[in-house]
């Protein structure tokens, strides 16, 4: 294993239970009263390593665990099984106090800029608030220079400090979170869905910000986004996943060039290109199974052309190709694929 | 040939408290008979509201302040509102981006659908029925007898939008306006349904108005693109050239902002700035603020469209040089 990792997740599991209280958790069945737990399984054991300086992308469909992920590797779920290691050091399960340090190192940067700002604060108060909490004593000047030094380095003008969040479009919102998370100088940034809820005139802006953000200051970022050619474009890695399992992980260029994995193979064919003859989409028969009930084996069979009895059994194990690309599929291993 | 659809100088507005807003100003475009457009352009832009006037859907403080809408031989902008529903619903149908605007949650999809032709046509329940299996084939929904007795909340996201699109081909309209009906929807089903639609058109001869962001989806589905910016049309020609060689320099900085692919890790070429708000426009040309080649003539008149060398027609006063 190469010793430039940041972030290491093993077998991480979360799972969420929705079952209610206990009264809602009975049932009557054939004349007994019984227990019924529901389960939504969103992450199942995903591994991967994510490397310093490396942007790491997740792709899949909306509900495939993509968030929950990113929750759980920054410690915001606690996972259900599984382990999250730091720089060598295994965090899911430190105390809050030992955790603290971690709270600067990894910040996160969400779809809703809307949402993730506090309307009642201004600017300033967003960007120092993060500043006093993480730097006990620094003075007020040297926490002015730094809302400046941030606000500046996402293309705002210190003089808006004063603002309010709601005087502010959507993508100088974006920028105002961005600041936020660079306030603390991290090193790691997780970033949701941070373009979705921008126009495509501004997403440009936004990812540029992001990638010159990430070469100044040596980030490292967890990248989740439904928009695949912006994926393709700032990924060094890609993680594709389907409900709550990871099928197939490699570089940018393998994933976009020469997927395998059939659902991967499914999900490129269906992006969108501007201009010259229209591609061939493939169609996915059938719908999306819940997490709550998941499919036996493979949780891509019932939607997967190359299915077969194996698949409909044994859940399918990542396994390296000759091309680096880490790959869970049971046709791939066989060599029908 | 007459048109199927033809706005001329459609204008809307909104009479607000702090005074008149206009959403869409002085918009003007045709389509034939079968054929695919493309209103394309980001939030606020004007999309929306120019769709729903179309139908007649500006409920107040909105109102059609000028222009005309002729469908089928008649001015729909003029149209008294009760002899509207004969067009609504019937010769055209709407799409939207949540299929819950349509669906109804407490009837299953058959009543709803029964409901929908025997309200348009004189027929019997169970012409109706078999009017509403046939297109519910149309769109590939798996055992279409069994569905007609489900509820919306039985279906996913994607065979919602496909019993939307079943409803809306009901009454054999001429004119489909579909207003981001994937937006909401993943990529896998985003294709399908474009796909659906596009075979539809095709084999019914339908024509189709596609309201959407995403450049990408409307030059894989449509013949002809209209690009709106702050309420007016500033482009519009056939889909291929305006998104092979576009004549307006927001056009073309919306084109150079997409990821290209082989450029990898590159940084993108960005529009700055921000659309102005409809509150607070410039004077002149609404896109002057963002654009690199504004002269002293920008910040002063409005540009009309106009064609310009390769024969799309743009409304920017240096068109030729840019
Ligand atoms: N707090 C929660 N309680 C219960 N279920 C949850 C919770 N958070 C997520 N889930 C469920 O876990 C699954 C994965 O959710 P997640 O938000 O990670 O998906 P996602 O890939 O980010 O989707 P989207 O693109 O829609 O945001 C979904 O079925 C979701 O409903
Ligand atoms: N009911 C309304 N009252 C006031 N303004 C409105 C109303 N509906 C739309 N608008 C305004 O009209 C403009 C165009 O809106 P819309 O057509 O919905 O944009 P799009 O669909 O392109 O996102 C926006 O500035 C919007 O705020
Ligand atoms: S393991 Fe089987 S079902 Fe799963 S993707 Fe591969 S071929 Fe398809
Ligand atoms: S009219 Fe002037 S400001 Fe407007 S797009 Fe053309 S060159 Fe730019
Ligand atoms: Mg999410
Ligand atoms: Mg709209």
């Amino acid at each position: 294993m190469s010793t430039d990792s940041l972030v290491k997740i093993k077998n991480l599991v979360k799972h969420f239970d929705i079952s209610g209280g206990l009264l809602d958790q009975l049932q009557m069945e054939n004349g007994r009263i019984t227990r019924k737990q529901t389960v939504v399984k969103a992450v199942n054991n995903v591994s991967f390593e994510i490397q310093k300086g490396e942007t790491l992308s997740v792709v899949g469909e909306s509900g495939c665990g993509k968030s929950t992920l990113a929750r759980t590797v920054m410690g915001l779920y606690p996972p259900n099984s599984g382990e999250v290691h730091y720089d060598g050091q295994r965090i899911d399960c430190l105390p809050h106090r030992q955790m603290l340090p971690y709270r600067t190192k990894m910040q996160m940067v969400f779809q809703d800029p809307y949402a993730s700002l506090n309307p009642r604060m201004t600017v300033r108060q967003i960007i120092e608030e993060p500043i006093y909490f993480h730097n006990k004593g620094i003075s007020r000047g040297d926490a002015k220079n730094k809302l400046h030094e941030v606000m500046r380095s996402v293309g705002m003008d210190p003089e808006w400090a004063g603002n309010y969040p709601h005087e502010f479009s959507g993508g100088q919102r974006q920028r105002i979170s961005i600041a936020r998370a660079l306030a603390v100088e991290p090193e790691f940034i997780v970033a949701d869905e941070p373009i979705a809820a921008l126009d495509v005139s501004i997403q440009a802006q936004i990812l540029n910000l992001l990638m010159d953000a990430q070469e100044e200051r040596n980030l490292t970022y967890l990248f989740i986004s439904h928009d695949l050619s912006v994926v393709e474009h700032i990924s060094t890695r890609v993680a594709v996943m389907y409900l709550g399992s990871l099928c197939e992980l490699g570089t940018a260029k393998e994933i976009f060039s020469s997927p395998r994995h059939p659902y991967t193979r499914a999900l490129l064919s269906a992006i969108p290109t501007l201009g010259g003859e229209k591609k061939k989409h493939i169609h996915l028969s059938g719908d999306v199974p819940t997490p709550i009930n998941l499919p036996p084996g493979c949780v891509f069979h019932g939607r997967c052309q190359f299915a077969n009895d194996r698949c409909r059994e044994e859940i399918p194990l990542g396994r390296n190709l000759e091309n680096g690309t880490l790959c869970a599929c049971h046709a791939v291993e066989e060599g029908r694929l | 040939m007459q048109p199927l659809l033809d706005v001329k100088n459609l204008s809307v507005e909104f009479a607000l408290r702090q005074g008149p807003l206009e959403a869409v100003k002085n918009v003007s475009f045709s389509l034939n008979k079968g054929e695919r457009l493309g209103l394309v352009g980001e939030s606020g832009a004007g999309k929306s509201v120019t769709g729903f006037s179309i139908i007649n859907l500006i409920s107040k403080p909105g109102y059609i302040s000028n222009g005309s809408i002729m469908f089928e031989g008649q001015d729909l902008a003029k149209m008294p509102f009760d002899k509207m529903r004969g067009v609504r619903g019937n010769r055209i149908s709407m799409i939207f981006q949540d299929p819950m605007m349509t669906l109804n949650p407490v009837l299953t999809i058959g009543t709803q659908m029964i409901e929908t032709v025997m309200a348009h046509m004189d027929v019997t329940r169970k012409e109706a029925e078999e009017i509403a299996l046939e297109k519910l084939r149309k769109v590939y929904i798996p055992s279409p007898r069994k569905r007609l007795a489900q509820y919306p909340h039985e279906f996913s996201g994607g065979m919602r939008q496909r019993i939307v699109i079943a409803i809306s081909l009901l009454t054999d309209p001429s004119l489909i306006i579909a207003d981001e009906p994937t937006t909401a929807l993943d990529v896998t089903i985003q294709a399908e349904i474009m796909d659906l639609l596009l075979e539809l058109c095709e084999t019914d001869n339908m024509g189709l108005i596609l309201i959407t962001h995403d450049l990408a989806v409307v030059s894989e589905v449509t013949q002809r693109i209209a690009v709106m910016y702050a309420g007016g049309i500033v482009e519009t020609g056939s889909t291929r050239q305006v998104t092979e060689t576009p004549g307006h320099p927001y056009t073309q900085g919306l084109i150079a902002a997409l990821p290209q692919s082989g450029a990898a890790g590159d940084r993108l070429t960005q529009i700055p700035g921000a659309m102005p708000s409809l509150m607070n426009m410039p004077a002149g040309c609404p896109f002057n603020p963002r654009c690199q080649h504004c002269t002293d003539i920008c910040k002063q008149e409005l540009p009309t469209l106009k064609e310009n060398k390769s024969g799309i027609l743009v409304a920017c006063h240096h068109a030729d040089k840019v």
